[in-house]
C-alpha cells in the first residue's frame, strides 16, 4: 500500500517482465499442441506395461565372452569410424577455412579487400554452411545407398557434414584471434601461408585443437547413432537387438557406450589441460 | 597527417621524435606500406608501391621491416621461431615448414639474441618472458631480417635505461652493417639525440622541424613538446602494458 501512495518506489521494470513472461507462454502453447506433447500417456497402464517388461529385460546385462568379443570389435570399429570420419573432415575443413579467413588476405592489410578474393571468401562460406547443415544422419542415408551398408557410409556422412563444422568454426576460430602477430609477418613481405604457420597458427593452436577434441568426442556418439541406419558399428548391433527385443545385449550396450563416451570425454579434458 | 614531405636516403639514420599522438607510428606505417595515404604520394627506392600489382608489392614489402611497439609474437611460440620468422620472406614455403620441424639457422638466431643478452632464452616460450624481453625478441627479428630499410616503432618502451642504451646502440650498429636504412620512433629524446644523426619532430599530424641532431635546442625541444612538457623531462610513459599473462587453460566451445 506504501507502493500505491508513493509511485516512484513501485519497480519500473515490473509491468514488462509480466508482459514478456506472458508472451513466451503464448508463444509456447502452440508448438506444444503441434508436438502432441502428452507427457501423462507415458504412465497409463497400456505404455506402460510393455516399457516395464522391456525394461525389465536390461536386467541381468548380458555377459557372455562371446558376446562381449563382438560388442568389443563393434565398439572399436564405432571409434574408428569416428576417428577416420574426423580425419577426412580435416582434409575438407583446413583448406575451407584457410580460404575464408580474412586475417590471411594480402589486399585486406591496407583498406578494403579486393572483389575477387572477396568473392572467393564468401563461396567458401557458403559452401561449408551447406556442408554442415545437411544432418551426418541424411548423409549417412544417402551413401548406405551408394556404397552400402557398412562404415564406409559413416565415414562419409561423418567427414562431410564435419568438415563443413569444423572448417566453419575454424575460420571463426582464427578470425577471433589477435591477429597483430599474423598481419606483422604479411606487412614484412611473408606469403600468407607462412604467415599462418607462424603467426595465425601459433597464436590460436590450442583453442583450435581443443575444439577438433571436443568434435571427435561428439563423432564418437554420432557414429553410434549412424549404425542404427546401416553404417555399421555399436550402433548396428544395438538396432538389431533392439528389434529382437533382447534387453539384456541391450543393456550391456548401453553400458559400454556411456563408458565410451566417458572416456572419450576424459581423453578429451586431459589433452586440453595439455595444452595450456 | 598534413603537409608532409620526408626524403630519406639509403643507409641514413633517422629517430623520430615528438609527444603521444603527433603521428609518428602513422607516418612509420606510411612509410612500411602498411597504410596507403589517402592524398600524397609514398616512394621507396623511386617506385609508387601502391601503383605495383599485388605480388610486386608483397616483394618489396619483403625488403623492408616494420617492427611495431607491440612485439608481435604468439604466446605459445617459441624465441627461436618468433626470431627466424624475421626470415620468412627469404625463404620458400617448404623451407619455412622445414624449419618448424628443425630450426634451419639456430646460429644467426643465436647471434641476434646474442646482441640484446637474450642466448639463453632460444628455446624458451614467449609468453615466459617479461615484457622487456619481449621487445627484445621483437628487435632481435628486425636483426635476423634481411631488410634494407628498417622502421622501428618505439623500441625502447618496455626497457629500462640501461636495456634501453644497449638496444639503441645495437640497432645503429647492426643498421651500418648491414648498410640499412633506419627509421626510429622514440620517447626519448636524449637517446635520440645521442644516437641519431638527424631528427625528425612531428607536433599534430605535422612535421616541426627536421633538423641535424646538433642543431635541435633545447628551445625547439620545448615548443615541440608544450603541454606535454612531462614527456620530455620524465620517463618515457609505457604506452601499452606488454607484460604477457600467463597461458590459462584452453576452453573448451561448444558451437
Amino acid at each position: 500500500m506504501a507502493s500505491a501512495a508513493q509511485p516512484a518506489l513501485r519497480d519500473p521494470a515490473w509491468s514488462s517482465r509480466v508482459f514478456w513472461m506472458l508472451a513466451a507462454v503464448l508463444l509456447l502453447w502452440p508448438m506444444l499442441v503441434l508436438t502432441e506433447f502428452k507427457p501423462w500417456t507415458l504412465f497409463e497402464t497400456a505404455s506402460l506395461k510393455p516399457t516395464l517388461r522391456f525394461v525389465g529385460d536390461f536386467f541381468p546385462p548380458k555377459v557372455e565372452a562371446e558376446f562381449l568379443m563382438a560388442v568389443a570389435k563393434e565398439t572399436w570399429r564405432t571409434v574408428a569410424m569416428a576417428t577416420a570420419g574426423i580425419a577426412l573432415a580435416l582434409l575438407l575443413a583446413v583448406p575451407l577455412a584457410l580460404l575464408s579467413v580474412r586475417v590471411l588476405s594480402v589486399s585486406a592489410l591496407a583498406g578494403r579487400m579486393d572483389a575477387m578474393p572477396s568473392v572467393l571468401r564468401t563461396v567458401t562460406r557458403w559452401l561449408m554452411i551447406v556442408l554442415r547443415s545437411v544432418p551426418e544422419l541424411i548423409w549417412a542415408l544417402v551413401f548406405v545407398r551408394v556404397v552400402g551398408l557398412g562404415p564406409t557410409a559413416g565415414v562419409i556422412a561423418i567427414a562431410l557434414t564435419y568438415g563443413g563444422m569444423l572448417g566453419k568454426v575454424y575460420a571463426e576460430i582464427l578470425e577471433s584471434g589477435e591477429g597483430h602477430a599474423t598481419q606483422s609477418l604479411l606487412r614484412n613481405g611473408s606469403g600468407r601461408l607462412q604467415a599462418f604457420f607462424y603467426g595465425l597458427l601459433p597464436q590460436n593452436a590450442a583453442e583450435l585443437t581443443s575444439y577438433t577434441v571436443y568434435r571427435w568426442e561428439c563423432a564418437i556418439r554420432s557414429s553410434a547413432v549412424l549404425g542404427f541406419v546401416g553404417a555399421g558399428g555399436l550402433g548396428q548391433m544395438m538396432d538389431s537387438s533392439m528389434k529382437m527385443f533382447n534387453g539384456s545385449e541391450v543393456a550391456t550396450m548401453l553400458i559400454v557406450f556411456m563408458a565410451l563416451v566417458w572416456l572419450a570425454d576424459k581423453a578429451s579434458a586431459w589433452l586440453r589441460t595439455q595444452l595450456g | 597527417m598534413r603537409g608532409i614531405t620526408l626524403d630519406v636516403a639509403a643507409g641514413e639514420h633517422v629517430a623520430i621524435i615528438g609527444p603521444s599522438g603527433a603521428g609518428k607510428t602513422t607516418l612509420l606505417h606510411a612509410l612500411a606500406c602498411a597504410l596507403r595515404p589517402s592524398a600524397g604520394s609514398v616512394q621507396l627506392g623511386g617506385r609508387d608501391p601502391w601503383a605495383l600489382p599485388r605480388a610486386d608489392l608483397q616483394a618489396l614489402r619483403a625488403q623492408l621491416f616494420l617492427a611495431p611497439q607491440v612485439p608481435p609474437l604468439p604466446p605459445r611460440q617459441r624465441v627461436i621461431t618468433a626470431v627466424l620468422a624475421g626470415r620468412l620472406p627469404n625463404q620458400s614455403l617448404l623451407a619455412s615448414l622445414k624449419s618448424l620441424f628443425y630450426p634451419n639457422d639456430i646460429p644467426l638466431a643465436d647471434a641476434a639474441l646474442a646482441r640484446f643478452d637474450l642466448s639463453e632464452k632460444l628455446f624458451e616460450r614467449v609468453d615466459r618472458l617479461s615484457g622487456g624481453e619481449r621487445q627484445r625478441v621483437g628487435l632481435a627479428r628486425a636483426l635476423a631480417s634481411d631488410a634494407k630499410l628498417l622502421l622501428v616503432d618505439e623500441p625502447l618502451s618496455a626497457l629500462d635505461p640501461t636495456r634501453a642504451v644497449q638496444a639503441i646502440t645495437t640497432l645503429t650498429q647492426v643498421a651500418h652493417e648491414k648498410a640499412a636504412t633506419l627509421v626510429t620512433s622514440l620517447h626519448h629524446v636524449e637517446m635520440a639525440l645521442q644516437h641519431f644523426p638527424r631528427i625528425v619532430g612531428m607536433r599534430g599530424g605535422e612535421v616541426a622541424f627536421d633538423l641535424p641532431a646538433a642543431q635541435v635546442t633545447p628551445q625547439l625541444l620545448q615548443e615541440l613538446y608544450a603541454q606535454h612538457l612531462h614527456e620530455l623531462t620524465g620517463p618515457a610513459p609505457e604506452a601499452i602494458d606488454i607484460t604477457a599473462a600467463p597461458a590459462l587453460p584452453v576452453v573448451m566451445h561448444c558451437r
